[in-house]
């Protein structure tokens, strides 16, 4: 392929962690000891154990087009900044190369080399030579990164006088307004405000859009994530474990993070096993079973349920999860009460629901009401959502009873 | 097939690793400015500092050496003044080495966010120097017209003189800073040679002291053969000290040779060892 801008090549990024040094500087009169320890015995410290080698990547593979809007996601400490450190020139592969084509700006940290004492003015001057731009570019730019940053009133203060979040604004103004084919964002946006991460969000997409220039985005904000780009690369423990479609890549980091992997993607029982859930299916009006659904989508979800002992009076709900374990929605019928349930019979119940979360990977939960209380009793069925919604819809909800928006059927095998 | 602009591999020594140093001119200016605005920031009398300085040296060393000890001087020159031509270089060198030597682990937020070439940082810290090294002049053209001692004609190689003192503090200082980033005992050791220097360099005294089969000896300190180098240019010294000076720079290149070596050695690992 010929648009290819970043080509890495079996990457890999060895540190050395030392275990039984606790000082993590090491003395010059330590090494002269140890080197002349060596001189002496050398076979003592053939067998050593104290230093370990630790692959913060191993083995990455991967390539980005030119304009891609590529997230890479993944855990803490699963590599994602030691990879964008090796992309952006500040440390050196263990082995592997990386072949780039074009300039790269990277914005690994908001206000990079800001100096507190120096006022906004300056540091607008001093932290875009940082980033790599001219005196000149910075001029040109200087009243567009003022007016973005909004922090006019304040150009001749301190930085130092700044709060945590202005002083963020102006960081990411300056960096959003480098010329480079290749930028590269850290998670920088995390101390802004809404509004501002909306509009750096809204930057970064005009810079891709307008201009074609290819990001490399990561995040732990996984809306944020979907709605800016198009591409995820999910890494984890220093290996790419997905590169690809931007939705499937949430998904898996999603699965992750609550501690499944993709092998046994078992639902957890968490009460007595009264329904035994066979298969969660969702499926269109067409009758097509599809892999995610649609914001307003009119669909099914095909819950399949064996019998595991006599039932009556049961009510079968769905609560919705979202990313941070909030309850978002629940589908249920009360009407469907299963209250001649003989051991062993298997049903399919039938849910027939519009979709109306936004975007993004959320989980089902199975409940069962018995005794007169619900109890969940299934847990993390993956449910994603994607395509975005024309507009944005601001909307609160009141509290009240909730009266379901679904409705079920039963139907018996 | 497709050329790319950057291959990014292990233990890999960049072609134009000094152009690229060039590119980054602008950051290398600002980092200087920044340092020199920084430095006065919140003070009342702001630059005067830069002057009050190297001035109460001057008089401590004049009165010390020159009064108390009654060491000679060189030829005509006031004592204040013989000092002070001394004192020029030295200042330089010791504020050019001491920052020069901190100046990655001072930046250490820098050098493990941003690419940059990493000798920017240890040169700008000498530029910075190079201001005051600059405003101490004018003290000096003060004191001679307070003394009405005219410069000999050798003050045209001044420049040269200056040239080497910025080799020398860049070479040390580039050495120093390197090794610093792993090893932190530079940090103390770096006040003990400024310390040290000060006594067997001729700051407050005159070389002609030194008995003569010591001088092989006391020659080998670079800073000798600059610190006559300076005097001879602006008092007028009836001989130049040859083989001070050719130490001086025989040593400088040398070191700087080693140094960058050694520096573009250690700089891959920077970020990670900061």
């Amino acid at each position: 392929m010929t648009n290819t801008v970043i080509k890495v090549e079996n990457l890999t990024k060895q540190y050395r962690i030392l275990h039984e040094n606790k000082d993590p500087y090491k003395k010059f009169s330590d090494t002269l000891i140890n080197f002349s320890k060596k001189c002496i015995m050398p076979w003592k410290f053939f067998n050593s154990k104290e230093v370990e080698m630790f692959k913060a990547l191993n083995d990455v593979n991967f390539e980005i087009k030119k304009g891609e809007k590529i997230a890479i996601i993944g855990r803490n400490g699963a590599g994602k900044s030691t990879l964008l450190k090796v992309l952006s020139r500040i440390t050196e592969p263990t082995e592997g190369s990386v072949k780039i084509k074009g300039r790269v700006a990277s914005l690994l940290e908001v206000g990079t080399g800001f100096h507190p004492e120096l006022t906004g003015r300056e540091n607008i001057f001093l932290n875009g030579a940082i980033l790599g731009m001219t005196k000149k570019e910075i001029q040109d730019k200087f009243d567009d990164i003022v007016e973005f940053s909004g922090c006019e009133k304040f150009l001749d203060t301190p930085v130092k006088r700044y709060s945590s979040g202005m002083r963020v604004r102006l960081g990411f103004a300056v960096a959003a307004h480098l010329e480079s084919e290749i930028l590269i964002v850290d998670e920088v946006l995390a101390v802004g405000d809404a509004e501002f991460q909306k509009k750096c969000l809204g930057k970064m997409d005009e810079i891709s859009k307008g201009e074609g220039r290819t990001i490399i985005f990561v995040s732990h904000n996984m809306s944020a994530v979907q709605n800016l780009c198009d591409k995820g690369i999910v890494i984890d423990k220093g290996s790419v474990k997905y590169a690809g479609n931007v939705n499937n890549a949430v998904n898996e980091y999603m699965i992750q993070n609550n501690g499944l992997t993709t092998n046994d993607l078992e639902p957890e029982y968490l009460s007595e096993k009264d329904f035994e859930i066979l298969d969660v299916k969702y499926i269109d009006l067409d009758e097509q079973e599809i892999s995610s659904i649609k914001v307003n989508q009119e669909f099914y979800i095909d819950v399949k349920v064996r019998a595991n002992s006599d039932i009556t009076g049961s009510v079968l709900g769905l609560p919705v999860r979202n990313m941070y374990n909030d309850y978002v929605v629940v589908y249920v019928d009360r009407s469907i009460k299963f209250d001649d349930v003989k051991v062993g019979d298997e049903f399919t119940v039938r849910y027939k629901t519009i979709n109306q979360l936004s975007p993004g990977s959320y989980f089902i939960d199975l409940n069962v009401k018995r005794h007169g209380k619900f109890e969940v009793w299934v847990k993390n069925i993956p449910y994603a959502v994607n395509e975005l919604r024309e507009g944005d819809i601001n909307f609160k909800v009141q509290a009240g009873v909730y009266q379901g928006i679904s409705s079920a059927e039963v139907i018996k095998k | 097939m497709q050329d790319y602009d950057l291959i990014i591999k292990p233990k890999q020594q960049s072609k134009d690793y000094f152009a690229d140093i060039l590119r980054f001119k602008d950051l290398l200016l600002l980092l200087t400015w920044r340092d020199v605005l920084v430095r006065y920031k919140q003070t009342v009398i702001g630059l005067l500092w830069a002057l009050i300085r190297p001035v109460l040296t001057m008089v401590v060393f004049t009165v010390v050496f020159g009064k108390i000890a009654k060491l000679p001087t060189e030829g005509e020159a006031p004592y204040a003044i013989l000092v002070f031509t001394a004192l020029l270089p030295w200042q330089f060198f010791a504020t050019g080495f001491t920052a020069c030597a901190n100046s990655l682990v001072a930046g250490a937020g820098m050098l493990s966010k941003i690419y940059f070439p990493r000798l920017i940082l240890p040169i700008s810290s000498i530029l910075t120097s190079l201001v005051d090294f600059a405003i101490s002049f004018v003290i000096l053209a003060a004191l001679m017209v307070y003394y009405g001692f005219m410069p000999s004609v050798n003050i045209i190689f001044l420049p040269l003189f200056i040239l080497l003192t910025f080799f020398t503090v860049f070479s040390t200082g580039v050495l120093i800073a390197a090794l610093n980033v792993e090893y932190r005992d530079f940090k103390h050791i770096v006040p003990f040679i400024v310390q040290f220097g000060l006594y067997i360099s001729p700051v407050g005294f005159s070389s002609s002291i030194v008995p003569e089969k010591y001088q092989w000896l006391y020659n080998l300190n670079p800073m000798v053969g600059i610190i006559d180098g300076f005097r001879w240019c602006i008092l007028g010294t009836d001989t130049l000290n040859v083989q001070a000076i050719t130490v001086s720079t025989v040593v400088t290149v040398i070191l700087l040779v080693v140094s960058l070596k050694i520096f573009r050695n250690l700089e891959r690992t920077f970020a990670d060892k900061i």
